[in-house]
């Protein structure tokens, strides 16, 4: 067994409005970053995960972005995994 | 009289209001804690308002996952009527009970103030006694109200009528379709983001949501219930 940092990356799905998104993006221009064209805002997860290998980390941690940290109806993730403790 | 099993997560806020709306229309009811298993006889189950487990991660996401909720899929699956209000809704449509999802207001604010829903569908367990396009006014408060689905569902919806409040005037937090309420295909479960409990007397500023309650009492409420005996966390049909 060796641990793993597993980053879950969540967001709303491309389609949907986002209006936490929306209000970054307006306070940007307010604050003169204009070249600003868009603004999506999800969230951030890091879990240490143990598994036996790689692979093995990669499904469980689809297996819990499925579960639970993502609503398949409203969001869409990606994972990172690389060897090594969460800091 | 129906038994009427008003579950408690840590964090629901309107669990008392839903008790007392369901007694006053004149049911048994009783609350059953989140970390029970057993529904004790329930006729009808009420997720009531709230901001279960402070709403972390995403609104019913985690409240989706307690232990009382295997008995409340068993009962739905034995086509037992279940009724969640505002988090309640969020979390059966985390559990997939029902359709959709609700995320955060289009406008962000947090919204707590009246307003007004038409009445879509009255063969429900919880709309048998209002009459078809029936306006009622009905209070909010929430921050996560903007019903999404796609839209291959949102169709679907319509075409099967589960829609079964929908905002009029205006649509306070951008719902897809003004969707304020639905019910599921076997039409036993049904979510509605806004709070009838909050008005079922005129002391409390009107009681257009008393029927939500009084219709639980009413036969077409249970003509599955009738069949349907929950015994410990299982069912059986007697």
């Amino acid at each position: 067994m060796s641990a793993f940092r597993v980053e879950v990356r969540v967001m709303p799905r491309a389609a949907l409005l986002d209006p936490q998104g929306q209000a970054v993006e307006h306070a940007l221009h307010a604050l003169g970053f204009g070249e600003v064209a868009r603004v999506r805002m999800g969230k951030h997860l890091v879990l240490e995960v143990k598994a036996a290998s790689r692979d093995e980390a990669l499904v469980r941690a689809r297996a819990m972005c499925d579960r639970l940290l993502a609503n398949p109806v409203t969001e869409d993730y990606d994972l990172a995994v690389e060897e090594g403790a969460a800091r | 009289m129906k038994r009427v099993a008003v579950v408690v997560f840590p964090g629901s806020n309107c669990d008392a209001e839903t008790l007392a709306a369901a007694h006053a229309a004149g049911s048994d009811a009783y609350f059953v804690w989140h970390r029970d298993t057993d529904l004790r006889q329930a006729d009808v189950v009420i997720l009531p308002g709230g901001f279960s487990y402070g709403d972390y991660l995403r609104s019913g996401a985690i409240a989706r996952f307690s232990r009382i909720m295997g008995a409340v899929t068993e009962h739905t699956r034995a086509g037992g009527a279940v009724l969640g209000i505002c988090n309640g809704f969020q979390i059966l449509c985390e559990a997939g009970l029902l359709p959709g999802g609700l995320m955060r207001n289009a406008r962000l604010r947090f919204l707590s103030r009246p307003v007004w829903v038409r009445v879509e569908q009255t063969d429900t367990p919880f709309t048998c006694l209002y009459e078809k396009g029936e306006v009622l006014e009905l209070p909010v408060a929430h921050g996560d109200g903007r019903y999404v689905v796609d839209p291959r569902t949102a169709a679907e919806l319509e075409a099967t009528d589960c829609v079964v409040w929908r905002y009029v005037r205006d649509n306070p937090n951008g719902s897809a379709n003004e969707i304020a309420g639905v019910t599921n295909a076997g039409r036993n479960v049904v979510g509605i983001m806004p709070h009838p409990e909050r008005r079922d007397a005129p002391a409390l500023g009107g009681q257009d949501g008393a029927r939500v309650f009084h219709s639980m009492e009413a036969r077409h409420a249970t003509q599955h219930a009738a069949d349907v005996r929950a015994v410990d966390d299982r069912h059986l049909r007697v």
